[in-house]
């Protein structure tokens, strides 16, 4: 007991506690001014914007291939099923290299995109695929065991009582899978906001249009501008900690909702 | 009997599967497969030969044994931790127990570029305790010790999380057993805890390493990228890569891609063992 | 008539008549509830029977891969009436059941509703009422809502649906907790809400797959007088699951005893009770005793003794020379006697139990090589005065005779 105390200090509880010290440094209109600077307005921009985007993108389809692994059988299926945890277990900068390579102009899927004119690279669209990549196991894997526990009996009951199929969809699965679905977003959109390595490579980095929040840090930080990061950390904090209390209230109101708690 | 519309209900129109189907392959496909294969694929674009320079060159094998290195120590205190922590959440109910749970879910809820900035706010130049320790001659940041614990901050949650359900689920009652017939404490934790909790463990552990091995941006700001001494393996595949060295940087992302789907496989092989349980 | 089945019905203060006297509810032979239709009816005169459907199946067959579920199952429902599907797992059953519901298709033979083939109607137009065993409540959806939910995928204005709803919780008796959820109920009253779920829009058969199965032995008993009450207000036809031969009983008109797919009997209670068509149906329903027998002409040879059939009520065919066959008598059907008797064989008394009807009394027989069990009742049992290791004679008051393929008396 003692010991689990003493190491999470170390580790975690002290290092934290500087961001607050170094916070106490600067008044708060100094902090306000360095979070709210042109540039870090953009860079939020770009981050939660592409964030957004990417699980929003990640809720649709992502539900879509829990539906697929849960429901039906088709060859190939357990090497999808695998599949849907790599972008978790890779490491973020393998990530970024890799999609780098796929959506540059000779990439395989790049070389695609350009004769549309459709630019991957160095873009916010590309942000925001790597983004999709990140965050397509947390839905997927957030929906799918609420799926295999849905009862057949409920669907057979909903088709005795009158209800066409998508009537059934819409009023018995749908809401029984939604607090799911919004756990996998927030869980998804968490992730995304926080994401460096994989997002570094694509982005190209151009201040203003590029330049996501945690690189924004990062630049501070090599110029020894400790108060301009600590400032936009405090931000990118506050949001991840907000995420974090939606994320739980939604796990036990799934959890109220489903009869469990 | 053919066409009973009842029970269409409860399936979707075949036409309609196979197309759900195909969207979900293509989506799975198209975002995971392709990057993977990418990797392979512009790695040996040199050839064989160019292939294995890359991976035997020095820089690159001292990013292997810094990781592995970072990975040795950050792996086994995490796991004493979480062990520890799983214990004393699992049996006891105590004040700040709550508070304890979230608190271990910290890390995973912070940006890694944060995570590896509060280390450098502590220890670099202008950090709180930095000065003092440069004066004693000891360097975290830009070296080594740096590394250790910015992966060791990123590591922190997962053998805990990955016990303590397993703990709860388990109960005491082994325990209660065990003490009953005169173990002591210790001995009640090797013989009859251990033994229960080895697979959840060992999975903890297998996604702990992983994650370790492959930390990237907590890394990169308390690293200074110095080659051949500071740099992990995920690092010197971002300097390859700025420095236009492609084939050299895909060849090193390859090696991490291997261990990744290592652990991948192990961790379901195991999974099946924790279920087993 | 108000029915409470468990009891939880919160008792209104200041009644004028004193303590326990039930809320003034409507009973549930309201006119206003009326499943089969909405036509009108004096009120508190029965629905005749004959307007509800009737169901007929005719040679229903299915297969799941090599397990044959239904072998060329007949079977007619008559309308208003309330039938148990009575046999042990496996017994095909369930299976009929949710092919009526529209859940499983048969690989041949045809059910009609109503003079109707089943098979051209859609689950909208079929409006069968189904339930589960586990329910199958709607877990997001409140009590109100679910009771609601046939009549909103039918596009019903929101008035109608409220009118029926309301009516339907009073039927229920939960008006009070229209709003939980059914996570927040307890099993008799969810089943009470998916009861009312399937009647919702009033179909004209109720199906209910061993819809008390999962509950305690308690609440069990009431919902199972509860039931029967309930169809004998409104009169819908309807067809019931079960394993549990009290529970068959107890509620049903008629019972269907079905075993490996087939029908074996289909009667009232007593009747299948009393005069089983085979020796599986005498087996499934309570307790027998099945002796080796050697029979000639109108006679059994059992153990030491010769007993006459005829006498027994049980049909014996003439036949020449000896045939092995077997004797089946129920506990009840057996006296016990000090002394012997004609036709009464010797017995040694193993153990002596008492239970709530009468004395159970467990025999070994050396000439038979077996054991058997005779229920007698208290008088009976003060006056013998049995202990274990007691040698007595035993002779048959009834018996049944099966040919060996089970069917009927030898011919």
């Amino acid at each position: 007991m003692g010991y689990t105390l003493v190491y999470l200090s170390l580790i975690v509880l002290i290092p934290l506690a500087t961001l607050v010290v170094k916070t106490a440094d600067l008044s708060l209109g100094e902090l306000w001014d360095l979070a709210v600077s042109r540039r870090a307005l953009a860079s939020y921009r770009v981050t939660f914007g592409a964030s957004f985007a990417a699980a929003l993108v990640n809720v649709v389809f992502g539900t879509l291939v829990a539906w697929t692994l849960v429901r039906y059988e088709f060859p190939g299926r357990r090497i999808i099923d695998a599949l849907v945890d790599i972008p978790f277990a890779l490491p973020t900068a393998v990530s970024g290299l890799a999609l780098t390579a796929v959506l540059a102009p000779t990439g395989w899927i790049g070389r695609f995109l350009a004769p549309l004119g459709i630019k991957a690279v160095f873009t916010p669209l590309g942000i925001t695929l790597a983004l999709v990549f990140i965050g397509l196991p947390f839905v997927v894997r957030t929906v799918q065991p609420v799926l295999e526990e849905l009862e057949a009996e409920v669907e057979e009951a909903a088709a005795v009582l009158g209800a066409t199929r998508w009537q059934t969809v819409t009023r018995v699965i749908v809401p029984s899978v939604t607090p799911a679905l919004l756990t996998g977003f927030a869980l998804a959109f968490a992730r995304a906001i926080g994401e460096y390595g994989s997002v570094v490579f694509i982005s190209g980095n151009k201040q203003f249009e590029t330049e996501i929040t945690p690189l924004l840090i990062m630049t501070r930080l090599e110029q020894f501008d400790y108060a301009g990061a600590t400032a936009l950390a405090l931000v990118m904090l506050i949001v991840s900690f907000a995420m974090l209390l939606a994320i739980n209230g939604l796990g036990a109101w799934a959890r109220r909702r489903a009869g469990h708690a | 009997m053919i066409g009973t519309p009842a029970i269409a209900a409860t399936h979707e129109p075949v036409w309609l599967r196979r197309l759900i189907i195909a969207i979900a392959v293509g989506f799975v496909g198209l975002f995971v497969l392709v990057p993977l294969a990418a990797v392979f694929a512009e790695a040996l674009r040199n050839g064989l030969a160019a292939y294995g320079h890359a991976i035997v060159d020095p820089a690159a094998l001292s990013a292997v044994k810094l990781t592995f290195l970072a990975a040795a120590i950050a792996v086994p205190l995490n796991v004493v931790f979480g062990v520890a922590a799983a214990w004393a959440i699992a049996r006891f109910r105590f004040p700040g127990r709550a508070l304890l749970i979230s608190l271990i879910d910290l890390p995973l809820a912070v940006s890694p570029v944060i995570a590896g900035m509060v280390f450098v706010l502590l220890f670099g130049k202008q950090g709180l305790i930095g000065p003092w320790l440069t004066a004693h001659g000891v360097q975290v940041i830009f070296a080594l010790p740096g590394i250790v614990l910015a992966t060791t901050f990123v590591t922190f949650p997962f053998v805990a999380r990955e016990l303590i359900p397993l703990m709860e689920a388990q109960g005491a009652e082994e325990e209660e057993a065990a003490i009953v017939l005169g173990a002591s404490g210790w001995q009640t934790f090797v013989r009859v805890t251990l033994p229960k909790i080895k697979w959840g463990l060992l999975y903890g552990v297998v996604l702990c390493t992983a994650r370790a091995m492959g930390e990237f941006g907590a890394v990169s700001v308390v690293s200074g990228h110095i080659r051949g001494r500071t740099n992990t393996l995920p690092l010197h595949v971002e300097i390859l890569y700025n420095e236009y060295e492609y084939q050299a940087a895909f060849a090193v992302a390859s090696i991490l891609v291997v261990l990744a789907l290592a652990s991948l496989i192990a961790r379901r092989v195991i999974a099946r063992r924790v279920e087993a349980t | 008539m108000t029915i409470d089945p468990t009891g939880d019905r919160p008792r209104p203060t200041g009644t004028a008549t004193g303590a326990g006297a039930p809320r003034d509810l409507a009973p549930l032979g309201d006119p206003r509830i009326d499943p089969t239709g909405g036509l009108p009816r004096p009120t508190g005169t029965r629905a005749p029977r004959d307007r509800a459907p009737l169901i007929e199946v005719r040679g229903l067959t299915k297969r799941f891969g090599a397990f044959h579920a239904l072998d060329d199952v007949s079977l007619d429902v008559p309308g208003g009436g309330l039938i148990a599907l009575l046999g042990p797992s496996g017994s095909g059953k369930t299976t009929l059941l949710r092919i009526l519901a529209g859940l499983e298709r048969p690989d041949r033979g045809r059910a009609l509703l109503d003079g109707v083939d089943l098979a051209a109607q859609s689950a909208r137009q079929r409006n069968v009422g189904l339930v589960f065993q586990h329910y199958a409540l709607f877990r997001h959806l409140d009590v109100y809502e679910n009771i609601a939910f046939a009549l909103r995928v039918r596009k019903r204005p929101h008035a109608e649906v409220d009118a029926r709803v309301r009516e339907l919780l009073g039927l229920i008796q939960l008006e009070s907790l229209e709003h939980r959820l059914p996570s927040q109920l307890s099993g008799g009253q969810r089943q009470r809400v998916a009861l009312a779920r399937a009647l919702a829009a009033r179909p004209r058969v109720l199906l209910l797959d061993e819809p008390f199965g999962a509950l305690d032995a308690q609440v069990r008993a009431e919902l199972r007088g509860w039931l029967r009450r309930l169809h004998d207000e409104i009169h819908l036809t309807t067809v019931f699951v079960t394993h549990d031969q009290d529970e068959a009983f107890e509620v049903a008109d008629k019972v269907v005893v079905m075993n490996r797919g087939k029908i074996e009997q289909v009667g009232a209670p007593a009747e299948v009770f009393d005069r089983p068509a085979n020796d599986f149906v005498m087996r499934f329903l309570g307790h027998v005793n099945v002796l080796e027998a050697t029979l000639e002409d109108g006679r059994a040879r059992i153990g030491d003794a010769t007993v006459a059939l005829g006498a027994l009520g049980a049909a014996v065919g003439a036949h020449g020379g000896d045939t092995r066959g077997r004797v089946y008598v129920r506990p009840h059907e057996i006296d016990i006697a000090r002394a012997p008797a004609a036709g009464a064989f010797a017995a040694r008394v193993v153990r002596v139990t008492p239970l709530s009807g009468g004395l159970k009394v467990e025999l070994s027989v050396p000439s038979l090589g077996s054991r058997m069990r005779a229920d007698i009742d208290w008088e009976r049992g003060t006056a013998l005065a049995l202990s274990d290791g007691d040698d007595v004679f035993l002779s048959l008051r009834r018996a049944r005779v099966f040919a060996p393929d089970g069917h009927g008396p030898p011919s």
